[in-house]
């Protein structure tokens, strides 16, 4: 008996240990990024770096480009995402909305590089130009599924019980779903649309090919765009240690941007618990 | 289930004529039929509610009373597949006539719920008064004055008075029902539909629950879901008896537990099956 319980609880920790290990070995890179980045970038950062234009030793253009995207590409994706969303929760129990959640989950796996060619034939092209709207247009094609989905998702975790009493008084759907479901899935609702502002942030791909890049301040809509994932991969490739130096920079700007975002996600999702 | 009882199943419906003479109801069922999807759930049921009445429907799980109950304000209608057959009369008129909007219907046919459900996010204030600003109403001074009305009819005012900021979800089971029920009540409707309103509550609220029906019937018209048979004698004035999707009986509620007709009603009714 004792010798069977002894290698049971040998089987448990050794299942522990290996659990363990692997966290050790997922969490090492991860790490070792966040410290090189920050051992690197650090001392990279001044005033200057973080105001000025490429030529006079800062990316100033690339954090205002970035800002820009994220603002353009929220304006765009994020209320055609969540109508979506409130749709196919709402009003999908038909098999065209079927057909669309099916649609919708294979975009959201797109690769982001085959969005910016997309983008690029559709609008670069006929604009002739590239530009800050065609760069936000395809971050926002990147975005609209994944708020779709998770905006579902949220509407779903409400319990039909709360539809069934608005309807019950005599409210119309619309009025059911703007006043009812919507403000208990608000949380849910916030969190997803975080998470996904903070997925295009970082996306470089269809920017190559979409904005281009820019060394000087906002010129305009139709005018191409400096933006930080950009600027980094440019440094990137520069054979000069200085403008590497600045990429590192640029890079921890970057990681300290979607971190921000994601902490207002995690205090979003805490008063949700409370709620 | 023995072959006796399938035969008293396929008895004449009972008082269907006597029913359907009277000149004083309120809602009407006439020939209802429901399906979700193939399966047929309710078969050909009558039934006459008069105002000012509590009428009670009784019958085993399952044998389709909240289905119907949820004909009277087309709420069936929400559920998939869902189809229906016949009349439901209000004051005369069939509900479910093409250009009658149904929102129309759910404001004069109220609706309480088994399981509490006040809005989660909205005040105890906001939730009685849910109905008619989810309908339009803005005017602050008559809302407050229907909202306490509402809670006194429904006897929370004096428990809640002081906490109506607080969340619909702060307070009690019973409380949250009887919040449910000011809910209801503020839309001012003709008649007030419950299902099982007691089965998710401590018998301290349930008398509670029992004892407000009895006053609402003062002026409104009440049909309530119950497996409580108990229950049923207690607060009903006219008690339907219904199995396997049909009425079997329908009749004043001390006629139908004293005396009933139908040997399926007797047999349910002390407790042979159910």
């Amino acid at each position: 008996m004792m010798n069977s319980y002894g290698f049971r609880k040998f089987k448990n920790r050794l299942f522990f240990a290996i659990c363990a290990i692997c966290v050790v070995i997922a969490v090492v890179p991860l790490a070792s990024i966040i410290f090189e980045v920050a051992k690197r970038g650090v001392p990279q950062l001044s005033w200057t770096f973080i105001t000025a234009t490429n030529g006079n030793s800062g990316i100033g253009p690339a954090i205002q480009g970035t800002l820009i995207l994220i603002g353009l590409t929220s304006i765009i994706g994020i209320p055609i995402g969540v109508l979506s969303g409130i749709y196919l929760s709402e009003f999908g129990n038909n098999k065209y909305a079927q057909n669309l959640r099916t649609i919708n989950n294979i975009i959201a796996q797109f690769p982001s590089i085959i969005v910016g060619i997309t983008i690029y034939g559709l609008i670069v092209l006929t604009m002739g130009s590239f530009s800050a709207i065609a760069g936000s247009i395809a971050l926002a094609f990147i975005l609209i599924p994944i708020v779709t989905r998770t905006t579902e998702e949220s509407l779903k975790l409400v319990p039909n019980n709360i539809r069934e009493a608005s309807l019950a008084l005599g409210a119309h759907n619309w009025r059911t779903t703007l006043s009812v479901v919507l403000p208990a899935a608000k949380n849910g609702l916030l969190t997803g649309v975080l998470l996904a502002v903070a997925r295009i942030t970082g996306e470089t791909a269809p920017l190559i090919i979409t904005i281009l890049g820019n060394r000087y301040f906002f010129q305009g809509l139709d005018k191409p765009l400096a933006a930080l994932p950009l600027e980094i991969w440019k440094d990137a490739l520069q054979p000069y240690a200085e403008t590497q130096a600045q990429g590192w920079g640029a890079a921890l700007i970057l990681i300290l941007m979607v971190l921000i975002i994601n902490i207002t996600v995690r205090l979003a999702s805490r008063s949700r618990m409370k709620a | 289930m023995t072959s006796t009882q399938e035969q008293n199943i396929s008895k004449p419906k009972p008082d269907q004529l006597q029913q359907e003479i009277d000149p004083t109801a309120k809602m009407r069922a006439i020939n209802v039929d429901v399906w979700f999807g193939k399966k047929q759930v309710l078969k050909s049921v009558n039934l006459t509610v008069k105002p000012n009445t509590v009428t009670a429907i009784i019958g085993p799980s399952g044998c389709g009373k909240s289905t119907f109950l949820r004909c009277f304000n087309r709420m069936h209608e929400l559920a998939p597949n869902a189809k229906m057959a016949g009349q439901i009369l209000l004051d005369g008129k069939d509900i479910y006539e093409r250009q009658i909007d149904p929102v129309q219907i759910r404001r004069r046919v109220g609706m309480v719920f088994q399981k509490p459900n006040p809005f989660p996010t909205m005040s105890i204030y906001d939730n009685v008064a849910a109905g008619l600003k989810l309908t339009g109403t803005k005017k602050s001074k008559l809302l407050d004055e229907i909202v306490r009305h509402s809670l006194e009819q429904a006897t929370l005012w004096d428990e809640v008075k002081d906490d109506l900021k607080k969340s619909g979800t702060s307070i009690s089971g019973g409380q949250q029902q009887r919040l449910c029920i000011a809910r209801a009540i503020a839309l001012q409707p003709e008649v007030i539909l419950m299902d099982e309103p007691c089965s998710a509550l401590d018998p301290i609220a349930t008398a509670k629950i029992e004892k407000l029906v009895i006053e609402l019937k003062q002026e409104y018209a009440v049909v309530i879901v119950t497996h409580n048979m108990q229950q049923a004698s207690r607060i009903s004035d006219y008690t339907a008896f219904m199995y396997l999707g049909e009425l079997i009986e329908f009749g004043e509620t001390r006629q139908i537990f004293e005396k009933p007709k139908n040997k399926l009603t007797e047999k349910y009714i002390t407790g042979e099956f159910g």
